[in-house]
């Protein structure tokens, strides 16, 4: 399977199996939708007004020395990889919901303003060390392993986050684990005290704002309505700066009220921040705020938008990271990690206040999805099997897609949202993933380019 | 080559040999929290 696209006078082929890229120019753009299915002759005799057939045959010639190295239309076998094949799932990564409980209003949130549609509440130390506990002897022969304080918002709960990494570091060592914290926060509360313990403790921070005050202040909102741009565009900033503006994101949702998202995006980098990630918004049609397929024109043209800035901005001092345009073309994860996908409800489960257990924190409070708990020990093996064998062979979607094992199959969330199946992705999602994958190949086709 | 530059080989064939560690970061550990993109992580073992 190949994949070939084109922005400007760039032109990328992919072949989907072995993961190669090519830059080609225009005649093998053309000859490739013949060639070769069709005959040498007649793809000459389809292209010979436009090029010469001394050119055609020999880029033919070329595509054929492509083909015989397996770098085009490869053939893949991954399913019966031994390392895919024998692969162990074993749980790596928690994230703690430390408070059901928020102290903002999100129009958007997933958590339904914080309290997941339950009771508002905090996870106790206890909760909290029980999941350390459950991690560590859950994690097989795994030595990286993850926690991420989520909530609601976390900051709310900091003396218990303390607490949690505390026994963390103490208990680690015993099991020869390296234990790597992330905070997820909205920055409301956050002062002097909580960003040098975070700075000292964390190894990722991810910082909660949309981009322009407008379009922040209109979803992002404090209890009595009030934007919340203006609190915490210095204490962001701050933070950022404080981490030598490495290992940290500002993360970004959009939604249908602000499809022109690159205006977000290039706002978060005048502001100086270096590393940013803008996100379409999670919701479903009824939500006014739903970004719906008519939209996907718009959003194409502001990732193209986006990618051309970023070209732009590279070699100056208003240079940033876009989470979606990273692509490292050399290596990047293995091929069994990429069948495998985000790993929620798999290697990655959330943990509410009181220790239950879900795939990841979307899908915490239905109830249809528990786990089990962390008192208990015990998992919903049907319930961990499904999330565990939710990658592109079992999704026929993905099968026929070029774009599996850049996207891994996309969000399960997602997918059960809009089609009650964790195994059929969501196609907006599809659509706009595919989109960014081929940016970011760009990005980096016209980088060598210009090296 | 004259009309075609390859910019990566077959990486992920390759990778397929020595890959599986699982020791990588966890995906929305990073940053997406909801539009998985493995593609955009990296190896542990670079």
């Amino acid at each position: 399977m190949i994949h070939k696209f084109s922005q400007g006078n760039i032109y990328i082929v992919i072949d989907t199996n072995s993961g190669a890229v090519h830059m080609v120019d225009a005649l093998t753009y053309d000859v490739l939708d013949y060639y070769p299915e069709e005959t040498r002759e007649k793809t000459v005799a389809i292209l010979k007004d436009k090029y010469s057939s001394l050119e055609i045959l020999e880029c033919m010639d070329e595509i054929d020395s492509l083909i015989n190295n397996n770098l085009l239309y490869s053939q893949e076998n991954y399913l019966e990889h031994e390392a895919f094949k024998n692969r162990t799932t074993v749980v790596k990564a928690l994230c703690l919901h430390i408070a059901h409980d928020c102290n903002i209003r999100c129009k958007y949130c997933f958590a339904s303003q914080g309290n997941f549609q339950g009771e508002r509440s905090l996870m106790t130390s206890d909760v909290g060390k029980k999941a350390i506990d459950f991690l560590l002897l859950n994690s097989g022969n795994r030595t990286n392993l993850e926690v991420d304080f989520f909530g609601g918002e976390p900051l709310m709960n900091f003396n218990v986050i303390k607490e949690i990494i505390d026994y963390s570091k103490e208990k680690e060592k015993a099991y020869n684990k390296n234990i790597r914290f992330t905070i997820t926060t909205n920055g409301v509360a956050l002062n002097n005290t909580m960003m040098e313990y975070i700075n000292e403790n964390m190894f990722n921070v991810v910082l909660s704002i949309d981009g322009r005050k407008e379009i922040n202040d209109f979803m992002r909102y404090t209890v009595n309505g009030e934007g919340t741009y203006d609190l915490i565009v210095p204490k962001l900033k701050e933070m950022a700066s404080l981490r030598n503006h490495e290992n940290y994101y500002v993360r970004g949702t959009f939604t249908r009220y602000n499809l022109d998202f690159a205006q977000d995006v290039l706002h978060l980098a005048d502001l100086g921040f270096k590393h940013i990630s803008v996100e379409p918004v999670v919701a479903t049609d009824e939500n006014d705020y739903a970004i719906k397929e008519e939209d996907l024109p718009k959003i194409f043209q502001q990732y193209e938008y986006l990618a051309e800035e970023y070209i732009k901005r590279k070699n100056s001092d208003k240079n940033f990271n876009f989470f979606h345009f990273m692509i490292d073309l050399n290596q990047g994860p293995c091929v069994i990690k990429r069948l495998l996908g985000c790993g929620a409800g798999a290697e990655y489960l959330a943990v509410t206040p009181d220790g239950e257990l879900y795939p990841c924190h979307q899908f915490v409070g239905d109830k249809k999805f528990s786990l089990g708990d962390i008192h208990q020990k015990t998992l919903n093996t049907s319930i961990y099997e499904s999330f565990s064998n939710a990658h592109v062979y079992n999704k026929e979607a993905c099968n026929n897609c070029w774009a599996k094992f850049y996207c891994s199959g996309g969000c399960h969330a997602n997918a059960y949202n809009f089609n009650q199946n964790i195994n059929i992705p969501y196609k907006v999602g599809c659509e706009m993933e595919k989109k960014r994958i081929e940016c970011a190949l760009i990005i980096q086709a016209k980088l060598l380019q210009e090296e | 080559m004259k009309h075609i530059k390859t910019l990566t080989g077959a990486n992920l064939s390759k990778s397929a040999a020595k890959g599986g560690c699982g020791e990588c970061q966890t995906s929305c550990q990073s940053a997406c929290k909801t539009s998985c993109t493995v593609a955009n992580q990296q190896c542990e073992k670079q």
